[in-house]
């Protein structure tokens, strides 16, 4: 466990490391970040779901809650600062939360997997069929501004973009690394483990997968919302189940114990995507699928269970 | 003395099973009760009761003079019974220091609080406690590859970090090795403050004259005896239903 | 009167295909407890294989009975699960059997996604048509409407699996050791059932009914990318609502779901897409175990 001051500037190298790759990457790679970010705030929420012992393949139902939320505000409402809309786009999806967590917090193993896949497929049907927000084509958003500033260019739009999210991403990531360091975030491991156990001890487990699954719900439609304004569109694809089975992919190979890995492991995701549409285009879901099952072979924790592991391993004693 | 805890007249039969008839057990202040009968007997149906993992037919469970019948686990560990388990229940992931943390975090309900982190004083606590239970060795290894006696330890220490009125254990020295029994039992005994009452449920009749004050013992459902261990030990259908000793 | 008809055998016809390709789902989750998240992949080769086998069959001399095209597609059915069942279930999926249940979920994600793709670079993109046997059995009439004749072929093939199915578990000395396998695992195998050949024949008969139900709906289709995603989901829905595990149970969720969607069809075309989910979800949320379940619960 690190300390707070070391999270601070950890974090602080993270965001001038960033600022610098900005200057210095082409726009489709810095594109490519920002929809790494939005993929990976997603990502995220649902590794705060893992770490309460829980999978949900439904984590779509929060990003298109955000990106419709985000979408609707920009084009019903005429606003354009992407700091409001990303998180108009995390209350909205908040509130869906707030909703479905009564429901799904007495459901666990595969039963949790396929309501919250359920419950996503609804919200796809529901948009799909739904000709004012757009029907299954969806509906193409405007540009987006920052602070009143609008950009010049596709290319300066991109680095306004890419900027936001940067610090969108570091801000989120100290707050979720401070979390999973506190107690609130061994509570979360605990009921993992054994929730009998934290039911003996006073909490309520119900209290506690509730809580994490709507801060999930909250960080999927940030992402979402992100990813709305970044492509310029959204569409009932977004709460489809194979989007959830991105996040999926995401949190398995990522890991529940690194923030950062979850990132890494959505540019990853993306690099994949994009690498294989160019050379590949039938064969990154098979990419996918292998590293999936490498992870799930060799990786119990994940990546990030490779960095965390090492460092809490470091003050072993033998007992005397 | 005053009573602690009460159970009246606890009823519970599962189907054709009675698993309690009309057990009653007043339990004073500080007294340490040991509970003794074969398997099936009633004393874990007993323990399930008054920690609330399960209801009882008719009768109540009263905690200092408060109605706890039928209330949740949750509710009555946070009105001070809390319990060990005869398989320790514990967080196989976490570090002994860890299950510790959570364990006072959940007690004084910081575990709750978004911003509230493993500080100095929190540290003094868990620190406070490995050393009262002789699990200072063992502070940051992960708990799943700790041996059983150990284990054994942690899960009492977590239940008492509550500071509970009424501390139950169910088969402390269940699956400990016979020569560390005793050196577990005196770990235990003397971890705890002198105001605890302690119940806990023991096979090894050796373990119980030694450290309860006074024994009950169960068969078919019903307390058979409830006085010193001499006592007990000596009565004889305890000795023919239970100990085995009869003549 | 008439559209009442029409949304009976509208759904009769679509439960049928349901059933036979979910049926498969309940029996693999049932004995092996695996979610099996490529099932539909499974029936899109199976769609794939029969395309084939049709497109052979069907480009022979005059001389071949055009009947026999449906044992040949019966026959590539067959081949893929015999081919794939075994490897995948012998070559991949038991070095998981003693982790958490959610991992063989995400197993089969992954197989699902490497899936996806092999068959689109085994069979391309293009989509593959079927047709001749659709015509096989000429037209039936129904009042003031005409209906394929395949389409009654198709909910008697549905029928005659489920009867087959049923006797073979229920009526047979094998059967009754899979049915004990699906209620208690670890009892069987302390009983000496052995229990590894249960796995690899029950999945292997899982995937072979995925297959068939491709193959036989493949002449009613364009057979194209895209199909293994939409059927996993129909067929969790039918598994789900009708008790993970049990046969029975998946025959009434495949009625339900099918005329669900006929009255959605027909009454409610905006909720065409979300009637499936609706009901998996209230089935779910009321009664988790779904109508019958031989399996335990899981939820708290």
């Amino acid at each position: 466990m690190r300390s707070r001051f070391m999270v601070l500037v950890l974090a602080g190298v993270t965001l001038a490391i960033l600022v610098a790759l900005g200057e210095v990457l082409p726009s489709w790679s810095i594109f490519l970040l920002v929809t790494a970010a939005a993929k990976g705030l997603a990502a995220l929420g649902l590794v705060l779901v893992v770490r309460s012992g829980l999978l949900s393949f439904g984590q779509g139902l929060f990003y298109c809650a955000g990106g419709y939320g985000a979408g609707l505000l920009m084009l019903w409402g005429g606003i354009t600062d992407m700091t409001l809309l990303v998180l108009a786009g995390g209350v909205v999806a908040l509130l869906f939360g707030l909703l479905t967590a009564p429901l799904l917090a007495s459901y666990r193993g595969i039963f949790f997997a396929t309501l919250t896949l359920a419950l996503s497929m609804l919200m796809h049907g529901a948009l799909t069929k739904a000709d004012f927000l757009g029907g299954s084509d969806g509906l193409n958003l405007h540009s987006p501004t920052l602070f009143g500033m609008r950009p010049a260019s596709a290319a300066e739009a991109v680095y306004m973009l890419y900027l936001f999210s940067s610090v969108l991403v570091v801000v989120v990531a100290v707050a979720c690394r401070l979390h999973f360091d506190s107690l609130r975030g061994l509570l979360s491991l605990a009921t993992r483990d054994n929730e009998i156990r934290v039911e003996y001890l006073g909490a309520s487990v119900s209290r506690v997968i509730s809580e994490n699954f709507i801060a999930a719900a909250f960080l999927g439609g940030v992402g979402g919302a992100l990813n709305a304004i970044a492509v310029g569109h959204i569409d009932p694809e977004l709460a489809f189940w194979t989007t959830s089975g991105e996040f999926v992919f995401v949190a398995i190979l990522s890991g529940y114990l690194s923030v950062g890995a979850v990132f890494a492991s959505s540019i990853l995701l993306e690099l994949i995507r994009s690498f294989s549409s160019q050379y590949f285009p039938n064969a990154w879901q098979m990419s996918l699928g292998i590293f999936m099952l490498a992870s799930i072979l060799f990786l119990p924790n994940g990546i990030g269970g490779l960095i965390v592991r090492r460092k809490e391993r470091d003050s072993e004693k033998d007992p005397a | 003395m005053t009573v602690v805890l009460e159970a009246k007249q606890l009823n519970k039969s599962f189907g054709s099973v009675v698993a309690a008839r009309d057990i009653s057990v007043v339990v004073n202040r500080s007294e340490r009760l040991g509970l003794i009968g074969t398997n099936g007997a009633g004393k874990t149906t007993f323990v399930n009761i008054v920690t609330g993992y399960i209801k009882p037919d008719t009768g109540n469970v009263c905690l200092e003079g408060r109605d706890i019948t039928g209330h949740t686990p949750r509710s009555i560990t946070r009105a001070g019974v809390c319990r060990s388990f005869q398989v320790p229940q514990l967080f196989l992931t976490l570090t002994t220091a860890q299950s510790l943390a959570v364990a006072f975090g959940i007690a004084d309900g910081r575990a709750f609080s978004p911003e509230a982190s493993i500080d100095a004083e929190m540290e003094r606590k868990v620190e406070d406690m490995l050393e009262r239970f002789r699990l200072t060795g063992y502070r940051n290894r992960v708990v799943a590859e700790l041996p059983g006696g150990v284990r054994k330890l942690i899960d009492i220490a977590i239940a008492v970090t509550r500071t509970p009125k009424v501390l139950l254990l169910d088969e402390p020295t269940s699956g400990v090795a016979v020569e560390e029994k005793f050196a577990l039992m005196d770990i235990v005994m003397s971890a705890l403050g002198s105001d605890v009452t302690v119940l806990f449920v023991e096979h090894d009749m050796d373990i119980v004259s030694r450290y309860a004050q006074r024994v009950l013992a169960f068969y078919d459902g019903k307390i058979i005896a409830d006085d010193l261990p001499e006592t007990v030990f000596a009565n004889q259908t305890v000795r023919t239903h239970i100990t085995g000793t009869a003549n | 009167m008439e559209l009442v008809t029409t949304i009976l055998i509208d759904g009769l016809i679509d439960a049928s295909w349901i059933f036979i390709v979910a049926v498969g789902l309940t029996l693999i989750f049932g004995v092996l407890n695996i979610l099996n998240i490529a099932h539909g992949n499974f029936y899109a080769i199976g769609a794939y294989a029969a395309a084939n086998a049709v497109g052979i069959y069907y480009s022979g001399s005059e001389a071949y009975p055009p009947m026999l095209g449906l044992v040949a597609m019966t026959v590539a059915a067959l081949a893929v699960a015999v081919v794939l069942g075994p490897l995948l279930e012998r070559g991949l999926l038991r070095f998981f059997y003693h982790r958490d249940e959610i991992v063989l979920v995400l197993v089969t994600y992954a197989l699902f996604l490497i899936l996806e793709d092999a068959t689109k670079l085994i069979w391309g993109v293009n989509p593959y048509y079927a047709y001749e046997p659709y015509s096989l059995f000429g037209t039936v009439s129904i009042g003031k409407l005409d209906y394929v004749g395949y389409d009654f072929f198709l909910i008697g093939l549905a029928v005659v699996i489920g009867i087959l199915l049923w006797l073979g578990l229920n009526r047979t000395r094998s059967g009754k050791v899979v049915l004990a396998v699906i209620h208690d695992r670890e009892m069987s195998s302390a009983a000496g059932v052995n229990v590894t050949k249960i796995f690899v024949i029950s999945f292997t008969i899982g995937v072979f009914l995925a297959a068939l139900g491709g193959a036989f709906t493949a002449p009613k289709i364009s057979v194209q990318p895209g199909l293994a995603v939409m059927v996993v989901l129909f067929s969790f829905a039918v598994a789900v609502i009708g008790g993970l595990g049990s046969i029975e149970g998946a025959a009434i969720a495949s009625l339900i779901v099918g005329i669900a969607r006929a009255l959605a069809i027909h009454l409610a075309p905006w909720a065409e897409l979300f009637i499936v989910y609706l009901a998996m979800a209230l089935m779910l949320a009321v009664r988790p175990q779904g109508i019958f379940s031989p399996t335990a619960l899981r939820k708290i």
